[in-house]
């Protein structure tokens, strides 16, 4: 278990530097940034100059990335148009995020397991086919629509919760932009577990367990659930690095400042350090929560074993 | 009518986030972004600045906003009238147009209590100019004495840290050198570039860019970078025009319709920005509390003189016929919903007629006629090519739509569907460098927000011969001998009336097609009275009352 944990640690390394570089390129590919910040005024060549030489823009692109990563190892992330550090960024964008993606991913959990449970045990009835359809819907619906649909339902029909959220984004403003966030990826799991579900009720291992008379509660969480969950879990845990960089709509809709909000920035104003620094991140997260999932097999289902 | 629709809607969709949204939904009743509107604030939204705050740093509107709260100037543009009246200038005299004497008012401070004295002006002014200070609006101060030498042109370094045309007299006097005649300087500084600066921003710099301290009717009480600035009423200001409710909150908004929205849920009292979207509904919406009036931006195509497509001795008829061929009304009325006006000079109805603004100075050349159109194209050798393409930027400001709908007309009156596209370029960055670059080869959307109301700021920096915003690189000997004329004449109207003979070259001419004059759009809640936009399109902030 160990040596598989440092050899996939080990393996992040290669992945690291391959994608930083090639978000560097293409940011890069995007053009030089400096001439946008003079707006509709032709840039000054000699001011342009000196900015392109203060954000060490008149360099090779190799130059550029090497010493970019140069500064990453010494925690110095460069800084934004503004003014301000990326890492000041970082550190007002990311718990804003990490806040909504937990509420998001718990959403996720409790309804969609628990849906997926309920219809996985109930084939064929009513409730199942109700929430088939329903998941449908769901899943069809693009994320904007049920974001501005909810939002003037919600927040400026019935007034029970604000229209947009405040800076500081605490909990209780995110829970209907986390369920929009979520709606998406919680019908997908409400279908994944269902389908395990139903084919797991059919396995040995659960009939004997009914047979030995265990209780039925006993039974679904310890037998079947456990073992139903694994595709379940691996969906989950992409999906974490997918909410995480994927918010910029529900965030643009909701007005949250988070990471899809700074990245739109970003792109927008051709500005390599942000994009680079906060894709860089987001691919540390998407490598952790794999190794993440990757674990939780051998946990779920000991059958699963690490060489 | 839409409220109706939008919740039929919602009841379909929502099915499912209703059973799960009854358990997370209700809880946070109140939780409300920035409270209620008690205690006299000003809720305003607000877009994120894109470079750091100093006045001469700030190129867009949105920092520029929260300069005109927290500064003032020698000069302030009048709201109504676009008038450069003196605030802290006690008088501006001048003999011969080229050497200025500048007294101030006592009395003044800023809001630490230092006093506001001619060194904060020069220091300001020498700070801004100097090259490796690297401020965007550096070039704003090439008409004063010196400036080649404190700025000299890339490759160079600066041979002086400060500007010999500055010289201080005493502590409220100060003495001015321009490099050339410019009799219509003074009225230049209103601009934010020219403000005064503290001695505090010399001495900690990191500091004051945290948290800007200027000499205005507000102090910036705090400031949350990318998502609220909040700003008071400062009581110890003296000016003529203190503010008039207790402060404004100014809220970054990710998207100009989670704003529209929070005006209408009551989260917020201003919205400067009425989305596209909204423009339909926003009469029913919001009735008399909805603004749209003129602003100081002119939208044109612009073409690359320099290219070989358009050099020729013929191809002005070609530009004359390509302006006929566009239907600007009917483009206006329905794209832009009326809040564009379209346009018949070079200029900005907010100059006024004693400014310079003159409906109709381009003429028949800038008014829609077919068969005048077509006749001029064919005259001028046809379309370059056979066809042309507008280029554009498409991330920000929805320019496909008007785009094709000028190539539409312009197709229409040619009879050829092919004859012009739309061409657009992913961000607004590399479409600003293909420009600079002289990379384009094909007319292309061209936007002129003005620095400051005056008629020389609508035809100088764009159509002199070099001048520094001259993106179709147009030269021509007459039009720049007029406008030298002009900025050496004494007389204010004399000169308006000399830039507008420099205009109608233009018209001759045609390097830009004028299309429309941009308005300033914004909306306010029930809690709010007058509101009115300045001539840039942005809320008078201090005269806003707060019931």
């Amino acid at each position: 278990m160990g040596r598989y944990v440092i050899r996939r640690l080990l393996q992040m390394i290669p992945v690291f530097i391959g994608s930083t570089f090639l978000i560097f390129f293409m940011v890069y590919a995007l053009g030089d940034p400096v001439a946008a910040l003079f707006g509709d005024h032709a840039p000054d060549p000699a001011t342009a100059a000196q900015i392109r030489h203060d954000l060490y823009l008149d360099h090779s692109l190799p130059a550029q990335y090497v010493h970019y990563m140069k500064n990453i190892f010494t925690g110095d992330f460069g800084t934004a148009f503004s003014g301000q550090s990326v890492t000041a960024l970082m550190g007002s964008a990311f718990p804003v995020t990490i806040r909504l993606t937990v509420v998001a991913v718990l959403f996720e959990i409790v309804i969609g397991i628990i849906l997926g449970v309920v219809t996985g045990m109930k084939r064929g009835k009513p409730i199942d086919t109700g929430v088939l359809l329903l998941t449908l819907v769901v899943i069809s619906v693009p994320t904007f629509v049920t974001g501005y649909v909810l939002q003037y339902l919600f927040g400026v029909q019935l007034k029970w919760v604000a229209s947009s959220v405040s800076p500081s984004a605490p909990f209780n403003e995110l829970l209907l932009p986390g369920l929009v966030l979520a709606l998406v990826s919680l019908a997908y799991v409400t279908r994944l577990t269902r389908t395990s579900i139903a084919e797991n009720t059919r396995a040995d291992y659960v009939r004997t367990a009914v047979a030995k008379g265990l209780p039925r509660h006993r039974v679904i969480i310890r037998h079947l659930l456990r073992n139903s969950l694994i595709p379940v879990v691996t969906f989950i845990g992409t999906d974490i690095g997918a909410l995480m960089g994927g918010a910029i709509v529900t965030e643009r809709i909701f007005n949250i400042h988070g990471v899809g909000f700074e990245l739109y920035q970003g792109i927008l104003r051709n500005n390599a350090p942000t994009v680079v620094g906060f894709v860089t991140i987001l691919v540390l997260v998407f490598l952790l929560a794999n190794l993440l999932v990757d674990l939780l097999y051998a946990v779920l289902d000991p059958r699963i074993r690490y060489a | 009518m839409r409220g109706a629709t939008r919740v039929k809607w919602a009841v379909g969709v929502t099915a499912v986030a209703l059973t799960a949204a009854a358990c997370g939904g209700g809880s946070d009743n109140g939780g409300g972004g920035s409270g209620s509107s008690g205690g006299g604030i000003v809720r305003a939204s607000w877009g994120d600045p894109q470079n750091a705050l100093e006045p001469a740093n700030t190129t867009e509107v949105q920092g520029g906003k929260v300069l005109d709260m927290v500064f003032r100037g020698l000069k302030k543009y009048n709201p109504k009238t676009a008038k450069a009246d003196n605030m802290i200038a006690d008088s501006i005299t001048s003999t011969d147009s080229q050497n200025f004497d500048i007294k101030l008012k006592s009395g003044w401070t800023f809001s630490n209590g230092e006093p506001v004295t001619a060194d904060s002006f020069v220091n300001a002014w020498n700070y801004d100019a100097l090259l490796k200070n690297a401020q965007l609006n550096a070039s704003f101060f090439s008409y004063i004495d010196g400036y080649a030498k404190v700025h000299p042109d890339t490759g160079a370094k600066s041979t002086a840290t400060t500007l010999s045309g500055l010289h201080k007299v005493s502590d409220l006097e100060f003495k001015v050198k321009l490099n050339q005649k410019f009799s219509l300087w003074p009225d230049t500084l209103g601009y934010s570039a020219f403000y005064p600066l503290p001695k505090a921003f010399f001495d900690n710099h990191a500091a004051w860019l945290r948290k800007p301290i200027g000499n205005g009717p507000y102090a910036i009480s705090s400031y949350t970078k990318g998502s609220l600035m909040s700003l008071r009423k400062w009581n110890g200001y003296k000016g003529p025009d203190p503010a008039q409710n207790n402060g404004v909150d100014l809220r970054v908004y990710t998207d100009n319709n989670t704003a529209y929205t929070d005006l209408q849920a009551g989260n917020l009292d201003l919205v400067d920005d009425i989305p596209a979207a909204q423009l339909k509904n926003v009469k029913s919406d919001l009735g008399s509390r909805y603004i749209n009036e003129p602003a100081g931006i002119i939208q044109t195509i612009a073409f690359p003189l320099y290219n070989a497509r358009w050099s020729s001795a013929n191809s002005a008829k070609v530009r004359q016929g390509l302006s006929m061929a566009i239907n600007r009304k009917q483009i206006t009325d329905r794209i832009f919903q009326q809040t564009r006006t379209p346009a018949s000079d070079w200029t900005s109805p907010v100059l006024g007629s004693a400014g310079g603004f003159k409906a109709g100075l381009c003429g028949t050349e800038c008014t829609y006629d077919p068969a005048k159109a077509k006749q001029l194209i064919q005259q001028g050798g046809g379309l370059p090519g056979g066809r042309i393409t507008i280029g554009y930027n498409a991330d920000t400001g929805s320019h496909k739509e008007w785009v094709d709908a000028v190539c539409n007309s312009i197709n229409n009156v040619l009879g050829d569907n092919k004859a012009c596209v739309g061409s657009p370029t992913g961000t607004f960055a590399d479409f600003r460098n293909k420009i600079t670059d002289k990379k384009l080869n094909n007319p292309f959307r061209s936007g002129w927000q003005m620095d400051y109301p005056l008629i020389q700021d609508f035809l100088q920096p764009l159509y002199f011969t070099d001048a520094s915003s001259n993106d179709t690189h147009y030269s021509n000997p007459d039009f720049d001998r007029l406008v030298n004329q002009a900025n050496a004449e004494p007389d204010t109207s004399a000169a308006i009336g000399t830039f507008q003979d420099a205009e109608r070259q233009l018209v001759k001419d045609m390097p830009a097609i004028p299309l429309w004059y941009q308005n300033g759009s914004a909306g306010y809640s029930s809690n709010l009275s007058n509101v009115v936009l300045n001539p840039f399109s942005v809320p008078v902030y201090n005269e806003i009352k707060v019931k």
